[in-house]
């Protein structure tokens, strides 16, 4: 079904907190090159998918082939050094430590490519200027730009984004998705996760909606209409005219 | 006069209040642990020099090398193999070790070194002195362990806010999950930590072992001592440490000054009235 030298390959993902069980069976093929979009509701999988792919959440005996090596159930350092680092949720910088000190961390894997301080600040000039300030003394898109270039920084072959546009404004919003044709030109891989369906299609070459731990719905977003995303989002038919119109025109 | 005297004696004594509490410091910064065993490692630190320099004859240089090297190596081995394991969202378990590793300490020095109360020479440097106007006297041990405190301290300050190693232990103290996510080994980097805060002990160590006299169960008024400086300074402070230790020294030493068996009350009652009026310590970076 799937060539075996796929970039990322999910197989048959499960994930469990205790006993509660929060991914039944994810299957997921990515190619370099990629930019995958992971839409849902709140409570589908997203971020679960996300914490057992970078090895924060204990994946034992799972399927998960990235760049031809199995990296199941390795911890998270040495998936980092594979080549996947992460935007986290809520961003996370570390308080204590500047912005330009907050990048140059996540440059300790040593990772050859092509992001260095100089390409972070090229692509968020705003950062160059409070290179010295605390990480924190930022308004919420600079932090969030800060969490994308520490996540550059260790020069990944897939970057993986967690709700990126969490509370920001729509202007910010637009402003940190106008870095994601960037940093694809450069060669970097991304998986994103998103909530705002409408910001994921309009730069995902692939999108997969999770419902209650399950792939619903796989495809191009060219290909699928605003009826199954609907559908495959919700669990249940929009009331809506048009249905049938391409999911690109919901934006 | 007197009274000056009395205030330089207690500030020379706050460096070594400060290098008792700088690794306590250390180590519960970066991971938010308290090491019970704390004041047993530091004598544990004497007796290793004890036996180098008085039993084995060594040159006091080498032995000073030779206990930061070993206590290095046994901070980065214990927190390796035996603390890891115990680190976790719950507090007791690691709690509870350390105090295990307290009292096994105590018997083994015990069992090898006896009970017997134990010094090692500095030879002149014990009763050296340097005279200062004003009929003032400044002991020259107690001042070279005040300049060795602050070169430590010094040291540690380069250290964790000029050098990458620094930067990962700074991240670390703010969020440990993130760490392995910026491709650092969670269980090397807390290892490192408790190696370099090892390597304060020794250096704690060794002083306590030229300033005074110990035995087997020294350790826990050290530790007192050490929480003690931690908390007056604040938490997770390096120079706010040495504030504390020194406040804690001149306290002591005043009340020393009143009564001879007033010196140690003097330090807890201090202690307490910070913690009453400031509970944050004085230089606090750290909350919760």
């Amino acid at each position: 079904m799937t060539p075996h030298n796929a970039f990322l390959e999910i197989r048959n993902l499960t994930a469990f907190y205790g006993d509660f069980q929060a991914l039944f069976g994810i299957d997921l093929t990515m190619d370099e090159g990629d930019t995958m979009a992971v839409i849902g509701a709140n409570g589908a999988g997203k971020s679960t998918m996300l914490r057992t792919l970078t090895g924060l959440l204990p994946s034992k005996g799972q399927n998960i082939r990235f760049a031809g090596a199995a990296i199941a159930g390795q911890p998270a350092h040495l998936i980092h050094k594979a080549g996947i680092a992460m935007v986290p949720e809520g961003r996370r910088l570390f308080p204590s430590l500047t912005v330009e000190e907050n990048l140059s961390i996540g440059a300790s894997g040593k990772r050859k490519g092509p992001w260095s301080l100089a390409a972070i600040y090229e692509l968020f000039p705003d950062l160059h200027d409070r290179r010295h300030h605390g990480g924190t003394a930022l308004s919420g898109g600079q932090q969030q730009m800060v969490a994308i270039g520490r996540a550059l920084m260790s020069n990944p072959r897939l970057l993986l984004c967690d709700e990126i546009s969490l509370g920001l404004s729509p202007k910010v919003i637009k402003d940190i998705y106008t870095a994601v044709p960037l940093i694809r030109a450069r060669g970097t891989s991304m998986l994103v996760i998103e909530q705002d369906i409408a910001q994921a299609m309009a730069v995902a070459t692939r999108v997969i909606c999770l419902q209650e731990g399950r792939v619903s719905l796989s495809g191009r977003p060219e290909d699928l209409s605003r009826a199954e995303i609907t559908r495959a989002y919700f669990g249940f038919e929009a009331d809506e005219p048009d249905t049938n119109e391409p999911a690109r025109e919901m934006l | 006069m007197e009274w000056v005297n009395v205030l330089i004696q207690g500030v020379l004594l706050g460096g070594l209040y400060a290098l008792f509490a700088a690794g306590l410091s250390l180590m519960f910064g970066v991971m938010r642990f308290v090491n019970i065993a704390h004041g047993d490692f530091i004598v544990l630190a004497a007796y290793l020099m004890l036996s180098f320099v008085t039993f084995m004859g060594w040159h006091p240089a080498l032995g000073i090398v030779a206990v930061v090297l070993v206590m290095g190596v046994i901070g980065y081995l214990g927190q390796r193999i035996l603390l890891n394991r115990v680190l976790g969202k719950d507090i007791l378990p690691p709690i509870l070790v350390t105090f295990g590793l307290s009292i096994i300490l105590q018997n083994g020095m015990m069992e090898v070194f006896s009970a017997d109360s134990r010094r090692v020479s500095s030879g002149a440097l014990d009763v050296a002195s340097i005279s200062l106007p004003g009929d003032l006297a400044i002991g020259a041990m107690p001042l070279l362990m005040f300049v060795v405190a602050l070169g430590v301290l010094a040291g540690l300050h380069v250290l964790f806010f000029h050098t990458a190693l620094g930067r990962l232990l700074r991240a670390t103290s703010d969020d440990a999950e993130m760490v392995p996510l910026m491709g650092g080994n969670k269980a090397h980097v807390f290892a490192l930590a408790t190696m370099i805060a090892s390597g304060v002990v020794a250096v704690a160590g060794i002083m306590l072992a030229m300033k005074t006299n110990f035995d087997p169960s020294a350790g826990p008024s050290r530790l007192l001592f050490a929480f003690e400086a931690v908390i007056i300074g604040g938490l997770g402070s390096l120079w706010g440490t040495l504030a504390g230790g020194v406040v804690l020294g001149v306290a002591q030493v005043v009340g020393a000054q009143i009564d001879a068996g007033f010196q140690i009350l003097a330090g807890h009652l201090v202690f307490l009235l910070i913690l009453v009026v400031r509970p944050q310590g004085l230089f606090a970076r750290m909350k919760g």
